[in-house]
This record gives structure tokens, sequence and C-alpha cells, in this order.
């Protein structure tokens, strides 16, 4: 049996406690299904989020990064979603230099009423990442560049104004 | 101020005097209108019941020639009427937002060497440009000879509030840019709740009892408010109330003498430009009676001694 | 590797977990993997939540010496309380217990039964690694000031205030209006009782006008607040009434004697006049006037001065040369029970009001209504003479409505039933009555029986929405009256009835500046521009925000009873925490390591609860841990690492990223990955 399995790509997603993991967990109690891709870590809230836990979440094997919070002017902290928010576009900047696809690093917000919509998120996440392929980020970061990204998409180089989900 | 002219056909028949009064008073204004060379007729209302495509083509190609004509930079295109008016900035919103659509007129447009790209035209209704680009305070520098005691009651008719767009120039259920127009031409303005109200359009033709009440209804409604003419902005709307009223009047038994005029004749007026110029005369229903009521001097504030039962009124916010 | 002993504790949840996640397997797994990690003991129990399962844990902890707990079950939310507790009774530190969900993020929501069972030993993987970083945190201690701060006095800042002094504890009622009474005021009756209004407020109004422990500040607004809870500081703004308070006797002279006539569009909702020196109602409390410097004749045109003139008192009462008077409080906790602005109804153009004379909106028809308003309680068109032979009450005016708002105003069908009563009794029997509807939402105790009582009084009852409100007629029965345009979607037909009067009753909306007050308290307004509470369900009058609470209308649209129980409950939460005199803070807090705190200030504009503060003299920063709540946006923001989060620190954080990463999705494990 040498078929090729299906390549199942790592994501880790980091929630803030109050929304996203409330909707996280408001998926679960309306069982609803979704891939197993995804790993939470719980933050209290997304201005936590240090821009080097999503790169060195990418360096340790990750294929994809979901950032998760309060949707703006919901944040429990009152506006510190708005700073996630920054460090986010410009955290996507950088890894569009690196030569990591965009598509990699995805926003989402989330309300604690939003479990199902959270769940569809990250199926729609897991298969963009599956189509991309793995990451492979010593080869991404390779200083002499000649190491060809295994599997998925050539990189794409124009970073689309994506609208925040 | 230069714009892309489109008449349409009402302008150059039986609204006539809203052509040669919207002339007249765009100089005093310092607005050019430079007129689309050879424009077609839009199809009104009736063509976009019969046939889509053919009609949003027909439409289109006056949005291409408009397009061409662009000399300078100026992409604005202005229609005083309002079917025309919803027409063109209809079809161009609608070929903004399918594709589909735009490729099949732009093939039918290719038959005559035309192509449109859809968004590089932004169609204006007449009123639009002289509220809010040349504006209330410009319009009222050059009254000179203001409409006093004349009570006007503005009539919007539907197609040019409704339906809602993205970025409407007014309220679709109770506009007042026409009321604050004729407000600074020293008339006073009748508010009364049917302004907005469909004139009937085409039921003429197509059921005339049910038009002659639609028709009725307004006009009542202006009498009952004591409107000295109908100030409308729309040929058809204008043709309704105007040509048909006599058969309003002979249908109900109704005695209705109510003139129905283009607010670009009020504002000649007020400017001071003789009626000659202005289209007078070509009124079914004959406007001088009701002009020969403009006073010379603005209207007495009279000190109303206020009613000790009466329950206060609320008032009404500030117009912006 | 570390030193810590930590235990594993993997729970079955009956079959929550076990149906989908191989439970011993994790466990044993934990057991024999991750014994570098720091694991000395896995286990797993079928309900580790019960008290069995808390011993297990308890037992081990005193036997193995455990350091360190990680309970792989539920979700933190349920019970991290449980399971920390359970560790504080063994002796290990409370904050030294972890807990790790695979019931909600992985049995419940996931099929694949090996996946599922290598992602929560992924979890437990990244829990193990985090916990053994954690460091054992003593909660905050902070003292709690007796006094209490309502903002608002309505029925429901009225009801908390005099809950809480009749407990003892002083109390400081500001109300932004001249006289305490909110919206109630204005009633005539209130149902489904029909009691009078004023009738039931003005005995809890003189309570709390002569309550020695409420501090009544009235035509005042809070400027500011500093502080965090049990030690609140509020800077309130004494408007100058231009009376003395301390001279004048409320003989009400002044009022009689004044010339300037203004419409009272405040309490009067517009519908009757009152003098520039004015009391907002005959039982205001408290009874002195107020001058309304915009219409007094001495303010714009210095002449007059009558009111001063026939002041009878000695020394005079009137003084024109007050000044505002800015007053600070110290309080521990503060009640917010603002309460809500009327729907404006001049935007539904349709509905005539505004043009119209005779179209008027709920709360002109209360101040009709009511003995001592405009009309002396006669119901009357606009002319304030003729009485009406029909009369139309619309329901849902600015509610229920996507153009406006979205929600339900919950009093307007009672209110309208009332208004529909009260018609048939002031101006009556024999008036038509036609009320339009959507839907008849009448739910609480008495009010069904309320609603068949007006159904038997002969109200036409047409089921609904109006389309249009307008005087012009078609035909000769129309004439001079208003016409209701609406389709009876009960027989399927529109229907166009003449009536003489329309009230609208008009929705509940959140007042015009709740957004600036909630910045100004630290609490968050939800999208529909209430405030928001902890919980919709459970916990209806605290806010996110410690030591602030809300009550009343201003949580959301409510009737009489509901604001009187929640300004009651804010006060038990109020006096519960004042009883313990000292309040105990979650200890996730951020602390800035001075050493290696450069002072770049790039934290320094991260927080809004304003707990950074920079020390100029030494250039660092330093965090107030009482004001921090411990979002942890400044420790993400500081370039030197120089800001630490207890609980959510850079270590634990990526600790636990490195575990999660340590297996593939579809098992075994990944390549050492290099985290430098």
């Amino acid at each position: 049996m040498a078929e090729q399995k299906q390549f199942e790509p790592l994501i880790i997603g980091f929630t803030c406690n109050w929304c996203s993991y409330r909707a996280a967990d408001l998926a679960g109690m309306s069982r609803k299904k979704y891939p197993p891709n995804v790993r939470l870590i719980r933050l209290m809230c997304s201005g936590r989020l240090d821009p080097t836990f999503v790169l060195k979440a990418l360096k340790g094997g990750a294929d994809a990064v979901m950032i998760t919070g309060c949707h703006p002017g919901e944040c429990h902290y009152l506006e510190q979603n708005y700073k996630a928010y920054r460090r986010y576009i410009l955290l996507k900047r950088m890894l569009k230099q690196f030569g990591v696809e965009p598509e990699r690093v995805k926003l989402i917000w989330a309300s604690a009423a939003e479990g199902v919509r959270l769940a569809d998120e990250i199926t729609k996440m897991v298969e963009e990442v599956r189509a991309l392929g793995p990451l492979n980020w010593t080869a991404v970061a390779s200083p002499n560049g000649d190491h060809p990204v295994q599997g998925g998409h050539p990189i794409h180089l124009e970073l689309k104004e994506e609208a925040v989900a | 101020m230069k714009y892309s002219y489109y008449p349409g056909c009402s302008l150059e028949r039986n609204a006539g005097a809203y052509h040669e009064s919207a002339m007249a008073v765009a100089e005093p204004l310092d607005i050019e209108f430079v007129e689309v060379n050879d424009w077609n007729c839009c199809g009104a209302t009736e063509y976009m019941a019969l046939d889509l495509l053919p009609a949003f083509s027909l439409i289109g190609r006056n949005l291409a020639l408009a397009a061409n004509q662009n000399s300078n930079g100026n992409n604005h295109l202005v229609a005083p009427c309002s079917a025309c008016f919803l027409n063109l900035s209809k079809t161009d919103r609608y070929m903004r937002d399918t594709p589909e659509l735009a490729e099949q007129v732009n093939a039918a447009l290719a038959a005559g060497d035309l192509h449109y790209e859809p968004g590089s035209i932004r169609v204006r209704h007449l009123l639009d440009i002289i509220v809010n680009d040349v504006g209330f305070e410009a319009v009222a520098e050059k009254v000179n000879k203001p409409l006093y005691d004349l009570r006007l009651a503005p009539y919007y008719g539907c197609l040019v509030v409704r339906p809602v767009r993205k970025t409407p120039f007014d309220d679709p259920e109770y506009p007042t840019a026409l009321d604050k127009l004729l407000k600074t031409l020293g008339a006073t303005v009748v508010d009364y709740p049917l302004k907005a109200q469909c004139c009937g359009g085409h039921m003429t033709q197509i059921k005339e009892g049910t038009a002659l009440e639609i028709i009725r209804r307004l006009l009542k409604n202006a009498a009952d408010y004591d409107a000295d003419a109908i100030v409308t902005l729309c040929p058809m709307c204008q043709l309704n109330l105007d040509a048909y009223q006599e058969n309003v009047n002979r249908h109900f038994g109704t005695n209705y003498k109510i003139p129905i005029l283009y607010f670009t004749q009020l504002m000649g007026l007020a400017f001071g430009l003789p009626a000659g110029k202005l289209g007078f005369g070509k009124e079914f229903v004959d406007a001088r009676p009701a002009l020969a009521k403009i006073g010379v001097a603005p209207p007495k504030e009279s000190r109303k001694k206020r009613d000790k039962k009466a329950l206060p009124m609320p008032v009404m916010p500030e117009e912006v | 590797m570390t030193e810590e002993r930590i235990g594993v504790y993997v729970c079955h949840c009956g079959t929550n977990i076990s149906a989908t996640v191989d439970v011993e397997d994790v466990a044993i797994w934990a057991g024999k993997e991750l014994e570098d990690s720091g694991v000395v003991v896995s286990r797993e129990y079928k309900f580790m939540c019960s008290s069995l399962g808390q011993e297990l844990i308890q037992d081990d902890i005193k036997e193995k010496g455990l350091t360190r707990v990680v309970v792989a079950a539920c979700s933190p939310h349920l019970h991290e309380n449980t399971f920390r507790t359970a560790c504080d009774k063994a002796g290990l530190n409370p904050f030294l217990c972890e807990m790790v969900s695979v019931r909600e993020q992985v049995s419940w929501v996931h099929t694949d039964k090996v996946a599922a069972t290598q992602k929560a030993k992924a979890l437990v993987f990244g829990g193990v690694e985090r916990v053994a970083l954690h460091e054992p945190l003593e909660p905050l201690s902070v003292p709690i000031n007796e006094t209490t701060l309502v903002v608002g006095a309505g029925i429901a800042g009225i009801q908390a205030a005099i809950e809480i002094a009749d407990s003892g504890f002083p109390v400081v009622l500001v109300e932004r209006e001249p006289s305490i009474g909110g919206h109630m005021a204005q009633f005539d009756k209130t149902f489904p009782t029909l009691d009078c209004s004023a009738c039931i407020l003005t005995p809890k109004m003189v309570t709390v006008g002569d309550h020695p422990n409420i501090t009544l500040m009235s035509y005042s607004e809070v400027e500011r607040v500093d502080g965090y809870v049990g030690n609140f500081t509020a800077t309130i703004r004494k408007k100058a009434r231009y009376v003395v308070e301390d001279v004048c006797t409320g003989c009400g002279i002044c009022i009689e004697k004044c010339p300037a006539k203004v419409i009272d569009d405040v309490f009067e909702a517009g519908l009757g006049y009152r003098k520039s020196i004015y009391r907002p109602f005959p039982q205001a409390v408290p009874k002195y006037p107020v001058i309304d410097t915009e219409s007094c004749i001495y303010f714009q045109r210095g002449k007059c001065k009558a009111c001063q003139i026939f002041c009878p008192t000695q020394p005079n009462s009137i003084d024109f040369e007050q000044e505002d008077e800015l007053v600070q409080v110290d309080v521990g906790n503060i009640i917010l029970a603002t309460g809500y602005d009327l729907f404006d109804s001049r935007r539904i153009p349709q509905y005539g009001y505004g043009r119209l004379a005779n179209v008027f909106t709920s709360l002109e028809f209360e101040r009709m209504c009511n003995a001592s308003g405009p009309t002396n309680g006669a119901v009357v068109l606009r002319d304030g003479v003729t009485e009406p032979k029909s009369v139309a009450v619309i329901h849902c005016v600015g509610s229920r409505d996507k153009n406006y708002n979205n929600y339900c105003s919950v009093i307007c069908c009672m209110q309208s039933l009332k208004f529909a009563h009260l018609v048939k009794e002031r101006a009556g029997p024999k008036t038509e009555v036609y009320n339009f509807y959507i839907d008849m939402r009448t739910a609480f105790k008495d009010y069904d029986e309320f609603y068949q009582k007006v159904l038997g009084e002969g109200v036409h009852f047409v089921r609904g929405r109006v389309a249009e409100v307008t005087d012009a007629a078609r035909l000769p029965g129309e004439e001079g009256k208003i016409i209701i345009q609406a389709e009876d979607t009960l027989i399927g037909k529109q229907r166009r009835i003449p009536v003489d009067m329309v009230i609208l009753s008009a929705g509940l909306e959140p007042r015009a500046d709740s957004k600036e007050v909630g910045h100004k308290f630290g609490i968050s307004c939800s999208t529909q521009g209430f405030f928001t509470e902890k919980h919709p369900k459970l916990d209806p009058v605290a806010t996110m925000t410690e030591g602030i609470f809300i009550a009343g209308c201003a949580q959301g649209p409510k009737d009489i009873p509901a604001s009187v129980s929640q300004g009651a409950a804010a006060s038990a939460r109020v006096l519960g925490r004042i009883q313990q005199k000292e309040l105990a803070l979650e200890p996730v807090r951020a602390s800035v390591i001075e050493e290696n705190c450069s002072g770049c200030r790039i934290c320094n504009t991260m927080c809004p609860f304003n707990a950074i503060l920079f020390h100029e003299d030494r250039m660092v920063t330093e965090i107030n841990p009482a004001l921090c709540q411990g979002c942890g946006t400044c420790v993400a923001a500081c370039p030197s690492n120089a800001i630490t989060g207890t609980q959510f620190s850079n270590e634990q954080v990526l600790a636990q990223l490195e575990g999660l990463l340590m297996l593939a999705v579809n098992g075994g494990r990944v390549l050492e990955p290099e985290m430098a």
C-alpha cells in the first residue's frame, strides 16, 4: 500500500479568551464538525499576539497560522484588537518579503456567538492550505534561495488587499 | 463648469420649454452644456419592458458617445429628464455590476465602432448639478426678481429619487432639494405629502381611467394645500399633469387650473430673464394668472398671536 | 529537562470524550513519552470534575509531590475554577494547574478517531510544556470603598440607591436633569395596573431626597472617572442652577413671575411650555428651580431679574453669579442607570410626525394624558380644544425595522394598549380606536389579561404594518382626516382608515451619548448602542469591567418591573462586594522588568485602561497592577522584552506552541523543530 497519503496541513490557531475561544467552544457544543488540522492556543486577547509567535509557529513546522479575535468595536479590552490588526497587516507584508504565501496567515474576527462560522472558516482554511502544500520553512528562508518550495503553487508575489473575514 | 448634455427626445419637442429655460439659466450660472453628438432616444420606459438587451444597448450607445466626447476631463453627463436620467444611470450601474452584460452591450456597440467602459461616465440629473455643484448660495446671488407671494408646490415624481441609489442625492420618501431651491428663489414652498408620488407615467396610454385618477390625486393635493403652481423636473410628469388636466376636470367634474412649470423656468423668472426666453406660453394650463401673483415686496412676517389653547408643533430638524 | 513533577489527567467525560478520543491511549502515551518533559503520573478517569476525580489529583499532589497539574477535559471556561480550587485545597497553588480542552475542541468536533486522538495528544503535549513554566500566583487584594456612585436617577437608579442606602452604606446619586424621576415621571398611568405613575414614583423620590445616606447631586454630570474597582475617583460637574439651595424654600414665586416662556422639549416632550426659571414638574426632587440661560432675559439681554426681585427669602435665593462646581468623590463601585432616549419619529417621514398636526409620539401622548400636563389630562387634538372621534395607535415605530432599529422595544405593545384604553376613558367609549400591530407582545404577569380587557372595550386591532399616514384624501369620507393606509394581513386587503388623531408608539433607543459615557466608565456598548452586560443570560447587571454595573433601560429596553429588578440586582451585587471589604482580582497582569526597559514608551499608548505610567525621572515605564486588566497588548508591543505577562508570558506561549507542533496531524512525530 504505497499510496501517497494526502498532505495534512498543520495549522496553529491563536484565539482570544473572550470571543473567539468561546466561539470555538460553541462550535464544540453545537457539535459542528471541522477538520482536525487546527490546534488552538488561548491568549487573553488578540492584542497579546506577538508577531514573533506566528513566525516561530511557521518555522517550527506549522504550515499556516490562524489569528482570531473579537470583532472591531467589541474587544473585551476595548480596542486591543485594532492593535492586533495593525500588527497583522505589517506581518503579512513581511511574510511576502520572505516568500511565504500570504494565504498562510489569516485573521478572522469571530464573536462568541459565531461558533458555526468559525468552524466553517477553519474548514475553508484547511483546504486552502492543503492546496498550497507544506510550507517547508527552511527552504523558504534559505539564504541561497535555490531550494524550491516543495509541492503546492508558486509563490504569489502580489499582496491582495484581502478583506478581513 | 462644463458638462456633457443629453437632452432626450422630450426636450426636443413637447418639453421644449424645459430645454429653453435650462439653456437660459445656464449662462448666468456659468454652466456650459455640450450636447452629446448624435445621441439617440433612451427608450423611455417602454423598451426595457420589451427586450432588455437591445434596450441597454440603445442606452449604452449614448454613454459611449458621451465618453468619447469627454474632452475636458469632466466625466459628468447631465440629463434633465428623469426617465433618461434613470435609464442612463441604471445602464451604467448594471454594466458595472454584471460584466456579462457589459460584454454583450459592448459587442452590440462594436457594430458601430463604439465601446463603453462601465463607470467612465457619471450620470447626473439637472437638479442635482444645480443644487450640489452650483449650490444654493450661487443661485441666490443671481436672484434679482424674487418670486415673493408665489406658492409653489415642488413635484419630484418618482424616477429621480427611486430606486434608492448607492449614493442617493435626495431622500427617497421625503426629498427636499427642490423645496430648498424654490425657497432660495424667494417663493413660498408648499410642503404637500404627494410630492414624490408617481404621476402615472405612460398609464395614460394604457389605462386612461386609472391614470386620470392618479393625476387627479396629485392635483387635488396641491390644490388642497393652496398651491399657485406645481413645479416639476420631469417632462413626463409635466405632460401628465398639464396636458391631461382638462381631461381630469371633465372626467371628475373638478375645476383645477394649476399651471405646471419646470423649475428652470422659475429660476429664469427669478433671475430676471424675459418670460419669452423661458418657454412660457407653450403650457396647456395658462401660467399667467399664477405668475401675476408674484409680489414686489417680501411677504410680511405676520406677528401671529400665539393661540393660547393650541399645543406646540414639533420642530422639524434643520435642513443641512 | 524540567525539574517539575507534572501530573496528567485525561477525562472520559462519560463517553463525550472517550467516544472519539482514545483516552486510555492518550494517558499511557503521556506517561511514557512525556517523561522527559516532567510527567511523573498520567491517569484517565470517567469524570474528572466529580469529587472522586478531584481526589485523584489531590491524592497525587500529596503522595507524589506533584508540582504541576494538567487536566485534559472540557473547556476551561467550565471547570478551570473547579480544578484550580481542588489543587488549592491540596496545597498546590491554583495557577499551577492548566486545563486542556479535548472535548469542545476535539471529541465534539472531529469524526476521525485516529486524528482526534493524535490532536488530543498534541494538545496535552502543549499543556505539559506550558505548565512547567507557570509561576505560583496570588490573587491581588484591593480594598473596597464603601461609597457607591449611581449615575442616573430614573426608577432603576432610584431603586438601586435606596437599596444600598437602606443597608447602611453611603450613595452618591448623580442626575443630569434638574430633578430625579427619569422618564417614569413623565408618564400618566403605568400598565397593567393603571397605577398613576407619579403616585408610585414620588414616594421613592421623596425617600431619596430625605435619605441620610444618599447624597443627591442633581443637575450634575460625571465628567471623568479614574481608578479601578474598589477605588474609583469620579469628577462630577455640578452645573450652576443660579439658585442658592441652602436658602431657597421652593415657594415657586420666581417661576410665577418669570415673563419668559419657552417650549419645554425635555419633560413636556415639546407639547407644553415652561418658564425660563423652572422646575421640571411640581413634585420635582429637589424642589429648587433652575434658570435656563438660553431663554433667560437677564442672561441674554441683561434686563428683567424678576425672579430676584420677587424672591422672598433673606438673603436672596437667586444668584446670577453662580458657577459650575467640580466635585470629586471616591467610590468603590459604580452603577450606571442612564435610561433611554425615544426614537425620533421624524426619521420616518411616511408617518407624518412633524408635518401633520395631529400625529403625536408616545411621550407626547403621555404628557397629554397626565393631569399636570399641558391639557390637564384631556385627550384633544393639536388645537388644544377638539376631542378626537377616532384615534389610531401605531405599534413598532422605529422598532423591528431593518431601516431603523432591528430589535423589539419590549414595552410598546403594552403601552399601545394602555393608550387605547386611555383614549376610551378620556375621549369617551364611543371614540373609535384602531391599534395597528405586527404581533401582540404581552408576555409578563397580568399583561395578557390586560390585552383581553382592552379587546373587550371594543378597540379595533388591525394586524399590519402601517405603510403611510397621510392627509391626502381620495374619497369624500377622508376629507379633513388623517388617513392610515395599512394592509390588514388577516383579511388580506389594503385598508384606508380615516382618523382624527394618530399616536406613534416610538421605540426605545440608547441615549445619544451612550458611547461616550461608556468610554468614560470603561465599558463597551453593543452594536445597537446599549451597554454590554457581562453575560446576556447569566449576568445581565455586571459588565466586563470590575466594579461597574448597569441597570434599567441603559442595558436594553424593558418595562418598569424589570428596571426595578435590575436596579435591585445591581445594588445587591454592590452590597456583596462592600461586605467583603476586600476584593480578590485575578492575577493575570503585566509587569515591567525595569532593568530591561529602555524608556522607548511604545507601550504607553497601548493601554485603554490607563494602567501604564511613565516615570520621567527614571525614564522607565511602570504598570499599575490594579488597573491592568491583563490583555497583554503591551507585552507584545515591547521591543526589549521588558514586559512580562503572568499566565501568558512569551516563554509559556512558545512552550505551548512547541508542544503543539511536536506531533504531525496524521501520526508520527515531526522532525525536531528548531525553535531558536
